[in-house]
């Protein structure tokens, strides 16, 4: 009898593989369009944060101090010296995007400086930056500016320096690096890029078949109604987690682009048995889904209803998802991994941490394939039933 | 001969939804599609259900097909129970209705194969079959194109090839010629009575008296889910066509037509 399972999951994956439209919308579109997608947002970012090197600031400077002369000349910009009275059109052509900055220096700066006693109690010279945040050369050129005068004034009165010696104080290892980077995106990713892929396709295959009326087609067979379900949720598991797999390596692809390329973190710290573990979450976690959504499917008399009727839970597990966002720590504690589908997205936590526990691991998974073998008894009950089967 | 079915004391209701009651005009919430239906058919012979939309008929021969649960009674079909043995009745059968579709994706070679596999036949058995009976129905000439690009009668004869992959003893058809044109009704009907020739019994629901007539062996007439009258056809015809003799046991029933 099991071979009825086999011959149907043939079948589920024969109507898959055999379909280049669904083949192309539910397994490779969403990889491609991830990496595609983040990608472009991480270079947008990266263009929005970042100017080109060869870039010449335009500055405007009043009361310009030999100190500072001396300072700017390492920046590539074009230094304008400009009296008092040029002050006000120079700020407008800051905040028109024609100019980066413009500097006010007190009169006779640099003799003010040296007569300046900080124990005095008045008020220390003051220099103003004006600039403009929406344009990025101009946020770059503050902040740049910014420096070079704090390292000026520390350098007048230097009573200690803070990590001066040139060593590597981050004693952050390459490793906890990539944990802490996998563990904060790619749980609540992962969650949603599986639900995402059960949802493209387990509405059509139960609704789906209910609408077009090719499900009474297969109920008139001596097939059990439970090897159906088994061949059906395998075969649908299987497709999801390829559109699972699709997503994740988009994502893996684009994730430096998104981060900026974190110096040292690397996906190469994982051991063979933290991939174990983690195949076994998502294998269990796809099965719930592909369990819960058929259900739902099973109870829709059309694609369409089926998948207005699927489209909360996905709120809800992107809301599960983001409770594991930048945590970099896992729950302590059993009773989490009871709950289905946060159970999951603590063990991803934990699996990308490097501080994954066995048994919450074996709790995880068990509850998910307890779960979805309920939910494979209730469909079997459900393909028994004549209302839910034929009710149109 | 022995009776290879045997329908005893069957019983069908559906609750009606509001909308439903709209629909059918009535103030009713429960519909009664079959009442104590009692028959039997013989190994060999055509029984034919005839009666007027809505009496009952399909709902008859979708409890037969276990695709839906009698609410009581029970039938046998060559000796399993509708009621506690559904896989193996399924076993048994072949049942075609147009309510039953294919999967427009496949072929109709791969959807032979598919459901042979299901119903455990061996390849080779399953090769000589399907070439016998796509050569019969002319499915050769579109068995590798998918089912979406078919026409209704090639689907009506693919449909009919799978539902007998298993050279079923048992036969059901609801409404056989139903929607064909006149030549693949011709083919489908001709199909029928050779069957019977090789034994097979088979059930067929029908409105259309030239059919019945034409090929039924006996009788069952069902008016509003009642079997009000079964025979042998000369029994039923009682010396009238039948299409006379069921407007007479029509307007017996009913009162009017």
């Amino acid at each position: 009898m099991r071979n009825n399972v086999l011959i149907i999951i043939k079948k589920e994956l024969a109507r898959f593989f055999g379909d280049r439209r669904l083949m192309l919308s539910a397994v490779l579109l969403p990889g491609i369009m991830i990496y595609v997608m983040y990608t472009f947002m991480g270079d947008a970012l990266s263009g929005m944060l970042n100017t080109d090197e060869s870039y010449k600031y335009t500055i405007s400077v009043v009361n310009m101090p030999e100190s500072f002369s001396a300072m700017a000349g390492n920046l590539n910009a074009d230094f304008t010296v400009i009296g008092a009275d040029e002050i006000e059109a120079r700020k407008i052509a800051v905040s028109e995007k024609k100019e980066d900055l413009l500097v006010l220096f007190p009169e006779n700066f640099d003799a003010l400086v040296a007569a300046y006693d900080t124990k005095s109690g008045e008020k220390a010279p003051q220099v103003s930056l004006y600039y403009n945040t929406t344009r990025t050369e101009s946020t770059t050129i503050v902040n740049t500016m910014t420096e070079m005068l704090d390292a000026y004034e520390s350098s007048l009165a230097n009573k200690f320096d803070i990590n001066a010696g040139g060593e590597n104080y981050n004693l952050a290892t390459e490793k906890d690096t990539s944990g802490f980077m996998f563990s904060s995106m790619l749980p609540m990713l992962l969650m949603i890029f599986l639900f995402t892929g059960c949802m493209a396709i387990a509405p059509e295959s139960i609704a789906g078949e209910k609408e077009r009326g090719t499900i009474a087609t297969m109920l008139i067979t001596p097939v059990k109604r439970s090897e159906l379900v088994m061949g059906k949720i395998i075969a649908l598991a299987i497709v999801a987690l390829l559109s699972g797999a699709s997503s994740t390596v988009g994502t893996l692809l684009s994730l430096p682009k998104m981060t900026g390329a974190i110096d040292g973190a690397s996906a190469a710290f994982y051991s063979p048995a933290d991939y174990i573990m983690l195949a076994a979450v998502i294998l269990s976690t796809v099965l719930l889904f592909v369990s819960i959504i058929s259900i739902i499917s099973a109870f829709a008399k059309t694609i369409k209803e089926a998948q207005t009727s699927v489209a909360p839970l996905m709120i809800v597990v992107v809301l599960i998802g983001i409770t594991g966002l930048f945590t970099g720590k896992s729950q302590s504690g059993a009773a989490y991994y009871l709950i289905p589908v946060y159970n999951s997205v603590q063990s991803m936590v934990g699996i990308f941490s490097f501080e994954a526990s066995m048994p919450y691991i074996i709790i995880t998974v068990a509850v998910n394939l307890i779960l979805s073998t309920v939910c494979g008894f209730v469909l079997t009950k459900m393909f028994n039933s004549e209302k839910i089967m034929f009710n149109k | 001969m022995p009776d290879i079915i045997r329908v005893t004391g069957l019983n069908k209701s559906f609750k009606l939804s509001a909308k439903q009651q709209k629909l059918e005009n009535t103030k009713e919430k429960v519909i009664h599609a079959v009442n104590n239906l009692s028959f039997t058919a013989d190994k060999g012979e055509i029984f034919g259900l005839l009666g007027p939309n809505g009496a009952g008929k399909t709902t008859t021969l979708r409890m037969l097909a276990t695709l839906i649960k009698p609410d009581s009674g029970d039938a046998l079909l060559d000796g399993a129970s509708i009621a506690n043995q559904p896989e193996l009745v399924r076993a048994k059968i072949g049942f075609l209705t147009s309510e039953l579709k294919l999967e427009e994706f496949f072929t109709p070679d791969y959807l032979y194969d598919f459901f042979c596999a299901l119903h455990g036949i061996d390849p080779a058995v399953r090769n000589a079959r399907k070439k016998e009976i796509f050569n019969k129905f002319g499915i050769n000439e579109f068995a590798g194109v998918k089912v979406a690009n078919l026409s209704t009668g090639m689907k009506q004869k693919t449909s009919l090839a799978i539902s007998l992959v298993h050279d079923p003893g048992i036969i059901i058809f609801d409404e056989p010629t139903n929607g064909l044109d006149v030549i693949t009704a011709k083919v489908v009907t001709e199909y029928l009575i050779e069957l019977r020739s090789r034994g097979k019994t088979i059930i067929v629901s029908t409105h259309i008296f030239s059919l019945v007539e034409k090929i039924c062996d006996r009788v069952g007439i069902i008016i509003k889910g009642n079997m009000t009258a079964c025979g042998t056809l000369d029994q039923i015809r009682a010396g009238k066509s039948l299409e006379d003799r069921f407007f007479d046991i029509y307007s017996e029933t009913v009162g009017t037509i």
